[in-house]
Formats: C-alpha cells, structure tokens, sequence
C-alpha cells in the first residue's frame, strides 16, 4: 500500500503524469520501448543491484563483468542491436553498474579515428568480444592538457614498428576504465617521434594481455589504481609500458599516417584526434549528470512529503517538510534545472548530429563551434548537477547520508563527472576562448556561428520589468541573462585587450583574466540554458498543463539563477535594488506554486523501485519499514562482531589492569 | 620567508600539537594496521575498535587525565576519524556528570569510567531529527514495581543513528517521552541497559543493531535500538534537575534551558573541527598543487606548477583564508561557552540565550562552508567524515532559523526603543541611523577597500539591512492576518539569510579583531592579507546584497574583484608555508597528496599496487566469466 502522505500528493496534479512522461522520453511509443527494456532488465536476477551497498570493490568488480558478459546473451535473446531503439535505454536500466564501458569507447575511438582497413580489422572483433579494449589517455602526471603526455611512440624503420615506452613515473597511464583487470587491448595516446622528430599526441592499439591465459604481455606493468571514491565497479587501471613494439598499422591512421619510409602525412585536421571527447562530453550530460539529478529529485521530494517534523500550526500535527519554504527552496530549483538540463541535452544532441554529419563529410567547419559547446556545457551542466545532487542528499538529513537512501553514491558518482572527460576549470576556459573569439570577429564585424550571434548586439539600458509579475515574462529575464552574458563577455575581452596593449604577454593577461573568464563562459551557457527552456515551453502548445507546469518551472529555474548571482545582474545597474526585490518575490512565491504539483513532476521521470534503489524513494513512501528491514540485511548484522570477542570482552571485563 | 612564516604563525597561534602525544603514539607498533581504503566497513569497525581499546589501557598506563590531552591523544590513535567509543567519551560520560544525581554517579560513573559500562546516547530517531518534542519513545512509570517501561510503539520511533549502539555499547543513555500519572511530562532521559554483561548478547524485550553502511562512518557502528516493554528501576531516570518520586508525582526542574547544555557544547566543538577538516584539506589541496604540473602558461615553458594558475588559486586561497577564520571563531567560541557556563554555574542564565543564538548559527555557517571547501578541494575521505555535520547535533537550516529568532527578538527589542548588547549591538544603530539604502550613496564612498576594519563594518550594515529587510517581511505577512507559525515559514528564507550575514559578520569581526593581537611583523602582515582575503571574497561572492544595500558601489564591486585577484598573487609565495603551519603529520593526514615531501606519484604507484584487486596477477573473474564468454562467442 502506498503511504497516505504520499498518495495525497498524486491526487491534486494539475496534468496527466503520463502524457508529461511520453513527451519527455520524445512520444509514448518511446517510453513504450524503454519500459520493455526496463521491465527485461529487471526481472533477470543476474542483474540485480539489491547487495550492491554492503558489497566490497573486488565482489562490485566481479558483479559488473557478470553483468556485462550477461548482458550480451541478453541483447541476443530480446533481438536488441546496437543500432536499434532500445540500446540507449540499456545503460539507464542498469543505472551504468556494468563493466566493459571503456570498451565502448575502444570501439567509437576506432571508428572514428581508424581508417576502413582498420575499423574492418578490429571493430568485429571487438564486437564479437575476442579481445577487450580500453581508452589510454591521462597520465599520472598530466589529464586534461593533452599535449603535455609524456608517453613516447617511436616509429622504427628498420621494423615498421613503433616502440612505446613510459619515461618516467608520472608517464604511467593512470586511470582507464576497465584496464586495471579486463582490457586485453588498449588506445595508448602517446607523443609520436618519426627520425627524431616530434608530432605530437597519436593514438596506437596495444595490446597488454594475452588471449590465452590473460596474463601481462611482455613489457606490461598493469593492475588496478586502488580504491576511489565511487565507480567500485570499475578496475581503472595503470599502465606502464617498457619497449612495447607494434606494427606500423596500429597507429590508427583515418587522419594522419607514417609512411613505411617514414614520411608523415596529415589527411585532416588535428583537431579530430579530439573528436572522440568530444562526443564523449556530449553524451555523457544525459546519463551522468541529468538522470543522476532526476534520480535525486525524485528520492528527495518524495521522502519530503512522507517526513513530517516540527509543526507550521500549534495543535496540528507535525507538517511535511516540504511544506517549509526552506525545504521547497533546497528542492523546487534542483527539480527545475533537472528540467532545464534535459531540455538542454535535446538541443545539445540536435547541434551533434548535425555537426557528426559535417565532420563524416570531412567539413570541419563545425569543430570549433562543437568543441566549445560540448566542453562548456559538459562542465556547466556537471557542476551544476553535483551542486543539486548535494542538496537533495543534505536536505534528506540523517537519512541522505545512509548508503541504503542511494543518495550518497549518486553523489559520489556524478561529482567524478566534473573530472572526468575533462576538468570542468579547464573546459570552461575552452569554451571562453571560444566566445571571447567569437566577441572579438563580431565587433569586428565578421560573421559568427548562430548561437553567438547576440554577442555583437551588446545593448545598455536598464530592465523595464514595473511589477513583480513582469518577472514571470520570459522575454523579460532572457533579456536579463542576455545582458549579464554579454557584459560578462565583453568586459573580460576589453580587459585583456587593455592588459596586452599595457604590454602584459599574452599568456599572463590570459591567466590575469581566468577567473573572469570562467564567470563569463558560464554566463553564457546559463543563458542559453533558459532561452532555450523558454523556446521549448513556447513551443509546447499541445497540453496546457503541461504547458503551465512547465512555465512555472522555467520561471523558477530563471528566478533562482538571478536570486542567486544577484550580484552580476545589479552590476552595472541592469536590474535595481527594488527590481531585485520583485525577483525574490516572484521567485517565494512560484515555490509555492510548484510544491502542489513537485510529486507529480518527479513521478513523470518514471524511474522504477529497482532502478532507484533507495529506501526512502520509492514509489509508495514506505520509507521507514524499509529502511529498517534493509538495515538488517548489512553483513555488520549478520554475524557475531568478532571485535566483541577479540577487543570489547578483554575492555569490559579487565578492570583491575586499568585501575 | 616560508619557514620562518611557518615557525611563527604557530608561535603566535598556539597552533601547537602535543608533540609528546604524537611520538607516543606514531610511534607505538601497537597502533599501526593495513592502510584503511583497503578494508571492509567490518574490519574498519574491528580496527577502530581494537585501537579504542589499546587506547585506554595506553591512556591509564601513561596517566594521561588531562581532557586536552586525551583529546590529542585520541586524534593521534584514530587520525582525526570518528571510533565507536566516541559517544561514550564525549556524550555518555559528560551526561552522566551534569545530569545524574550523586547516588546515580556512584552507581554509574566509575563503571564507566572503567570501561565496563560503555555506553552511548540515543536520542534521534528514525522518524524525528531536530524537533526534539516530536520524539515518540514512551517511558511509562508504574508505581506498583518502582519502575519505567519503555517501549517503541511505531516503526518511526525506533532510536536510529547513535553511534557505538549497533554493536559496541552496553548501556544507552535513552530520551524518552515521560509519562507517569496518566500525563505526558516532555522529553527526559534515562539509563538503560542494553546488552547483558559477560556475553554481549542484547536483553530480553531490546532489539539493537547496524544501520548499515553510510556515506563515510565506515568504523563507527551507527545503531538502531528498539525496545518492547522494557523495564528499568526508577533511579534509572537521570535526576539531576527532574525527578519522579516513588509515587509517580513529578517534580519540575528550575530551567528547562539546562538540559540544552549538552548540545551547545557538543555544536561549539564542530566549529573548530570545521576549521581542523578545512585546515586538512586545504594542506593536501594546496601541497598537491605545488607538485602537479599542467599544460602551459608560457608557450615552449615547461607545465607550471597548477599553483601558479589563477584559477586554481581563487579555488583554494580563499579557503586557505577560511580555514584560518574558523580557527579564530573556535577559539572563540570555545572561551565563550567555559566563561558563560561558569556563569551558569553560579545561577547566572543571562547569557545562555545569545550564546545559544550563536552556537547554532556559527555551527551551521562554519559545518557549511567547510564542507563545500574540501568538496571544492576533492576530497573524498574528509568530505565524507566531516559533511554529516551539516545535519547531526541540529541540521543547519534549522539552526539558522534559531538564529534568526533570537535576531529578530532583538531587532524587535531595538524597534521598541530597547538597547541590545553583544554581537547584536550593531541593530541599535538602525533606530538611530535608520539606514535607507536609497541614501547612503554618499556614504559609501567612504569605505576603504583595504582596511579590514572598514569592511567588518560594510558586513556590518549588511546583516542590519537583511536583519531588518527580514524583520519588515515577517511582520507584513503577520500583517496579512497569518497565523505566527505560517508568517515564519513564509518568510525563513529571509531569514536564513539574516542569519548568513550575521554569521558572516562575526567572523570579520573575529578574524580582524585577531589582527592586532600579533606581535610578529611578518605574521601580521600576512594574516593581514589573508584576512582582507576573507572579507573580499565574502563580498565579491555576495555582490547583491552589497550592491542592493547600497553599502558599496559597482565601482567599488569591480575594485573588490581586482583585489581580491592581486592578494592571490600576494599569498602565493607564502601558501604552501601557511598550510605547513597547520603542521599536520603525513599520518594525520593519511593522504599520498598531501606528503609533507611532495613524492606524490612514486608513492601512489606503491599504493596502487596494495589494493586489493591487484593481489593476483590475474583476477579470478577471467576464469569465471572473461574466459568462458570469449569461448562462447
């Protein structure tokens, strides 16, 4: 039976859950596919996550590569291919707790980057799981600055072969997926060296293991990098290689080759090597940032609902406590911006495609543009996710910090995605590059992509919002965002103009200007954030209320971003001190708006019990018989302490020794 | 000057660790085991206990009394992490001493004292956190047996989270819910056996264990306890104030505010240990970025060192600023809480409110910022082992809102032509000067961005302003006819912001007021900028409320921007010697980051290779899965 607290919630929605969740996933006939792919997954024991909480990182390990080996005959079974519909349901119904992950990669990076001979030697292979690859990039010493690898790849003539070597201890390989224990085969990025020459990154296949008894190849040091913060299941790996020898065609070669005579030949843009990432960055915004933020939501608001402490009335009972305002401003702009990023991700998607099409028709004209989107909003979005993933578990209480209300490694997990692919600092100071560019060709007149037309349109005045009601005008705080962006840009842009006119070199003006830089490409990717929440509400003319909840949720997730950076909106006057009172108006009073419908909103994730694996999230708020029933599940309780034994009794019944 | 720096900042600070202490136990092979990331949550609970045990035999052998002392010792046996016996030293036996009457203490202190009680304190509850009325363990008094049965009546009123009760106490300390002649007396607490002496075996009518596995805590057994018609003798209850007579009439204690004691003490020690976890993170934080080397400033340079980028410098100097603040806040603090609570002793209750008022504030703002610093930081282990702080001894936004209730009873003391002193003095000048933000325009350009006194004084004015803005909106709503509680809701994140800035405010004040304590030159000189950093950033973090107010000007705001970026340049040269200063064992820390010798790669790789899944060379789930797999397909 569901809680009473909670089924209450569900009986004054002002819309259809399920028609919100049908248009989410793109059409009913979507969700149709994911819930078969769901229901398929859970009901198969082999993949359940029931212990995944009490168990150790050698017993989550051997788990994933279980799971992962299973899920081939599963795909087999229900007739699923890697380029039907239900693929990229797969990953969201085993909440990524599976292994080979990295091998994925090994395959895109041979795809993209391989030419037709090598994708045909390797992808079916690969596909046929004949070998298990891995992606080899960060070094020990050095991560997102890519030119600063230390690995070495020299070609040798006299063989065809390049012989591979790590120089020195901050060269290892320190950190791929899937290498500490399983890859049989990696892409090492290593500094390439033809006749003395340098040319810079290159990847190569290597293989480490041997395919009969998996031992180390000769010239492999490799195992795992020890215990992490999150990802348990996964061996991420070391690598250190000591005269490593491969053929000459395993430097993947689709934009750049060496020659058997050792001649160096560039068929592309170098750019391109970095493709994979790029596509990396993308993707990983939906599955490691925006449905870890979803999952939150939902844990958080539902237990708010079922909790009750304190009392608003005398005499009453305890209230809810999302009916505080408090609770309401910790979750109703998290659950927002969970909207927000998923509408975000769409346009980002739509953008990819777009530019993969380009860039298969070898135009890179696109890269740029696509390089700076997927860095800045990977790092926006990731932060930005962390952030709400913290609050949902902190606005838990006691019970956010118990492993069992599945919070903690949300957390754990999707903070790892503001490092990963890229640190977020460095990201964004890509993507600012980017607009600063960009700034600079439209002042000067020349044409810019379209996403950063409204650079050249700097505009000064003031907000004319009268009212507070005139804040819940879309074209009110885009506008807003707008000017804080293009201030935020163009102030930066002159200021470094000034320091190098000044004389400063330009790599110090550069590094002067950073934490600036920082702020403005955030700036932007704030802006566009909402201007295109705003389009997508506009455009959702179908159901209207659909279309009110999703306003109201625009609103929020607008008004709290300038509630709270208030600061860069009164900067130069845009906005007025009384203005700013009509925002925190506006913004207090749509929490109260959206709390009515915050149970609804998190139910139309339509996440299932198994796949939240929570005790204080599922879908019928019998949040404290299980969190009791769980708990006597932990090992802890399963056997006599043999601390008691060893250490206590001696304590307890030893008294005359201590006095 | 970077030793020289080091030597006298600890000099003028007292930074000072019990050497002694520390040899005796880094030193003792009694007290070093397999590096923990490595263990099982159940062999991190055995080792913690082990060492909790060894500890106080080593305690008694040395004659170690002195509760500083034990303390230093005790955070050199655990390395600043908690241990099941926590509970028992710091609630257990400090209960006992202020609330159980002499006949209790003889019964119960020395027992404990010697470890053959060793107990803990359950007060949450599954269901009930912060709102202490809304616990639901019932102590029922039956005159006919002399004794109280306790019971657990609902799933939600089961004890949850006390540490040391799922597998080490014997006895707890139990708040329960008071009823005797048929009437409901509030919250009072109670000794109760849990586990039978010589087996450990929980007692007929007790149902206790683990909770099970939490975000960080792996070696404290955090419990539950239910209980089934258990019942106790009536000196069981703790009488110190309170009584039950053997009849069941109750007698009422002098001050209910009494029993709050505990808690304030308890609140005042994690404000220091927000400084303590701050101060660990930021060494290894800032050490580590002196090794690290990446991409490049200066092209055909080498990598620099990440130090030397701005970026990362207004990630970690800023907190490096904070972590020296709090210092000065818990000193504080703790010298406020021993001289009010002599007070208190001598029946002198005039204090308790404002002490009350600041603890949970200064609490929540300080649990707070610390835990978003060493997140910042990236550290998993102390981010795990200190951010719970956020929520146990009172979750913060709670806290803020107490707060803010003693700020706007004083704001509406002041409004009422009263006088209010201490930390809330500054709300006098609103009557006089009525500040509007419309006309201080003029006043601003008076205050000098860098002199630390002037800033304390734009935090000043901005708390009075967020105090009053959050006072008017309070009694608009109650203005609109809302009940009182619905007018508070309405209105608390006004309030929690109050109560920031007021918060924000007192440390200014104390980081500034430290300043002229120093007498070292260079070591006031570079507190100094430390100090103005922490006041600069505070504001360019809070633009709006400076800006809103009126207090600074945009011109002003871009000037605070700037400096804050040249006083990152500033403390550059001095930061690695500022976090030295915190002088930190490399055990201490248990970071290969943050080694005092900086030889951060060649030891991760050593440490790599003792996890546990590098322990054979091939894994065992190559047999078990690659392997058949790859025949398979």
């Amino acid at each position: 039976s569901v809680n009473h607290d909670l089924a209450s919630e569900r009986q004054t929605a002002s819309f259809s859950v399920e028609k919100l969740t049908a248009w989410l996933d793109g059409g009913a006939e979507h969700t149709r596919i994911r819930r078969a792919v769901v229901e398929a997954i859970e009901c198969d024991p082999v993949f359940s996550r029931e212990n995944q909480y009490f168990q150790s990182q050698n017993e989550r390990y051997e788990a994933a590569v279980r799971k992962a080996v299973h899920l081939q005959k599963k795909m087999h079974e229900m007739g699923w291919t890697e380029n039907g519909p239900e693929f990229k349901y797969i990953y969201r119904a085993l909440s990524g707790d599976v292994a080979f992950l990295l091998h994925r990669i090994f395959m895109r990076s041979i795809s993209v980057l391989g030419s037709d001979k090598q994708i045909a030697k390797w992808i079916p292979l690969a596909s046929q799981y004949q070998l298990i690859g891995s992606y080899a990039q960060t070094e020990l010493g050095h991560g997102t600055y890519l030119q600063g690898l230390e690995t070495t790849a020299v070609f040798d003539n006299a063989t065809q072969e390049f012989i591979l070597n790590t120089p020195k201890i901050s060269a290892m390989k320190w950190w791929p997926g899937d290498m500490g224990r399983s890859a049989t085969h990696t892409v090492v990025f290593a500094q390439l060296y033809v006749h003395g020459k340098c040319y810079g990154v290159h990847p190569f296949i290597v293989q480490i293991r041997s395919l009969q008894d998996h031992s180390l190849c000769p010239g492999i040091i490799a195992g795992d990098i020890g215990p992490k913060m999150s990802f348990e299941h996964i061996d991420n790996g070391y690598l250190m290689l000591q005269n490593v020898r491969v053929p000459r065609e395993n430097m993947l070669n689709k934009f750049c080759e060496v020659q058997p005579d050792g001649t160096y030949v560039r068929l592309g843009s170098q750019q391109i090597n970095y493709f994979t990432m790029t596509t990396v960055r993308i993707s990983l915004i939906s599955d490691e940032a925006v449905i870890p933020l979803m999952k939150a939501c939902t844990i958080a608001i539902r237990y708010s609902v079922v909790r009750r402490q304190s009392k608003l009335k005398p005499g009453e009972q305890e209230a809810k406590i999302l009916d505080y305002q408090t609770q309401q401003e910790k979750l109703l702009p998290q659950l927002a911006a969970a909207y927000a990023f998923h509408f975000i991700n769409d346009y980002l998607q739509e953008l990819f495609e777009k530019g993969y099409r380009e860039v298969q028709r070898k135009n890179f004209d696109t890269l740029p543009e696509l390089h700076a989107f997927s860095s800045g909003f990977k790092a926006m979005v990731t932060q930005y996710c962390t952030s709400a993933v913290e609050i949902c578990l902190r606005a838990c209480g006691g019970h956010g910090y118990s492993l069992l209300s599945g919070l903690p490694s949300l957390y754990t997990k999707i903070l790892a995605s503001c490092i990963y692919e890229g640190e977020n600092t460095i990201l964004l100071l890509q993507a600012a590059r980017f607009l600063n560019k960009c700034f600079m060709a439209a002042s000067a007149g020349q044409p810019v992509p379209p996403s950063v037309t409204y650079l050249a349109a700097v505009k000064h005045g003031k907000c004319p919002a009268k009212t507070k009601v005139d804040f819940l005008s879309p074209d009110i705080y885009t506008e807003a965002y707008q000017h804080m962006a293009v201030r935020l840009v163009s102030s930066t842009a002159a200021k470094l103009q000034d320091l190098i006119q000044s004389g400063v070199k330009k790599h110090d003006a550069w590094n002067q200007c950073t934490v600036q830089l920082v702020q403005a490409a955030k700036a932007h990717c704030h802006y566009i954030t909402v201007k295109n929440f705003a389009e997508t509400v506009e455009k959702l003319k179908t159901e209207a209320g659909i279309q009110k909840i999703m306003k109201h949720l625009c609103d929020l997730f607008a008004l709290h971003g300038i509630f709270s950076n208030a600061g860069v909106f009164l900067h130069d006057g845009y906005l007025s001190g009384a203005q700013m009172d009509m925002v925190t108006a506006s913004y207090l009073d749509l929490l109260a708006v959206i709390r009515k419908d915050a149970v609804p909103l998190v139910d139309a994730f339509d996440f299932t019990d198994k796949n939240l694996n929570s005790a204080l999230g599922s879908y019928d708020g019998q949040v404290y018989q299980r969190l009791y029933e769980w708990a006597q599940k932990s090992p802890t309780n399963m056997q006599v302490s043999p601390a008691y034994e060893r250490y206590l009794k001696p304590l307890l019944h030893n008294t005359r020794s201590k006095i | 000057m970077g030793i020289k720096v080091h030597e006298a900042v600890m000099m003028a600070f007292e930074i000072v660790i019990e050497g002694p202490a520390e040899a005796l136990v880094f030193n003792d092979p009694d007290f070093q085991h397999e590096d923990l990331n490595f263990l099982s949550r159940s062999q991190r609970y055995e080792q913690a206990v082990r060492k909790s045990a060894l500890m106080v035999m080593k305690l008694r052998e040395y004659g170690i009394a002195d509760p500083e002392e034990i303390y230093w010792f005790k955070s050199f046996v655990h390395r600043g992490r908690p241990e099941p016996l926590d509970l028992h030293l710091g609630m257990f036996l400090p209960t006992l001493l202020t609330q159980a009457t002499p006949e209790q203490q003889d019964r119960f202190f020395m027992p404990a004292w010697n470890l053959e009680i060793i107990g803990t304190y359950a007060q949450t509850e599954m269901g009930h956190g912060t709102h202490l009325r809304g616990l639901e363990t019932t102590a029922t008094y039956d005159p006919a047996t002399q004794e109280f049965i306790l019971n657990s009546p609902t799933v939600t009123s089961i004890k949850w989270w006390p540490g040391g009760l799922g597998k080490t106490s014997n006895y707890a300390i139990v708040l329960a819910q008071l009823y005797t002649q048929g009437q409901c007396k509030g919250l009072h607490a109670f000794i109760v056996p849990i586990r039978q002496l010589g087996t450990h075996e929980p007692l007929p009518g007790i149902t206790v264990g683990d909770i099970g596995p939490k975000f960080g805590y792996d070696e404290m057994d955090n419990g539950y306890l239910k209980m089934d018609n258990f019942r106790i003798p009536r000196e069981n209850m703790l009488m110190k104030y309170a009584q039950v007579e053997p009849d069941g009439t109750y007698v009422k204690p002098l001050s209910d505010k009494l029993t709050y004691g505990t808690m304030v003490f308890i609140r005042s020690l994690i404000v220091g240990d927000a400084a303590r976890s701050l101060s660990r993170a930021c060494t290894i934080a800032i050490r580590y970025s002196a090794v690290r080397h990446q991409s490049e400033l200066k092209p055909g340079e080498p990598e620099p060192q990440i130090l030397d980028y701005q970026t990362q410098q207004y990630k970690l100097f800023p907190l490096l600023a904070t972590a020296y603040a709090f210092h000065f806040v818990g000193a504080y603090i703790k010298d406020t809480y021993s001289r009010v609570s002599s007070d208190i002793n001598e029946g002198n209750l005039s204090e308790l409110p404002e002490l009350h008022a600041l603890t949970a504030g200064l609490k929540a703002f300080t649990s707070w910022t610390a835990s978003a610093g060493i997140e910042e930081c990236r550290l998993p282990d102390i981010y795990v082992t200190f951010t719970p702080s956020c929520t146990y001894e009172g979750e913060n936004t709670v806290m803020m809102l107490q707060t803010a209730r003693f700020l706007v009873k004083s704001y509406n003391q002041v409004s009422s032509g009263q006088r209010v002193t201490g930390m809330v003095s500054y709300l006098n000048d609103l009557s006089r000067q009525r500040i509007q933000p419309q006309h201080v325009a003029a006043r601003t350009a008076t205050v000098p961005i860098s002199d630390p006194v002037s800033l304390v004084e734009a935090y000043k004015a901005r708390a009075a302003r967020l105090v009053e803005a959050a006072a008017k909106n309070l009694q608009a709503e109650l203005n609109h006819r809302r009940s009182k509680e619905d007018a508070w809701n309405r209105t608390s994140v006004d309030l929690v912001r109050a109560s920031e800035a007021h918060c924000h405010y007192v440390i200014a004040k104390l980081f500034t007021a430290k300043l002229s304590e120093i007498s070292n030159a260079a070591v006031r000189a570079v507190m100094t900028e430390l100090c103005l950093l922490y006041a600069l950033y505070g504001i360019s973090k809070n633009t709006g409320d400076f800006l809103q107010a009126g207090i600074l000007t945009d011109a002003q705001i871009t000037q605070v921007n700037q400096r804050v970026k040249e006083l990152l340049a500033i403390i550059r040269p001095n930061a690695v010697a500022l976090v030295d200063s915190f002088d930190f064992h490399d055990v201490h820390l248990g970071s290969v980051l943050g080694r005092y010798d900086g030889n951060v790669y060649e030891n991760m790789f050593e440490w790599a290779k003792k996890s546990p899944l590098n322990k054979t060379e091939v894994h065992e789930s190559f047999h078990k899965h690659l392997k058949p797999m790859q025949a398979k397909l």
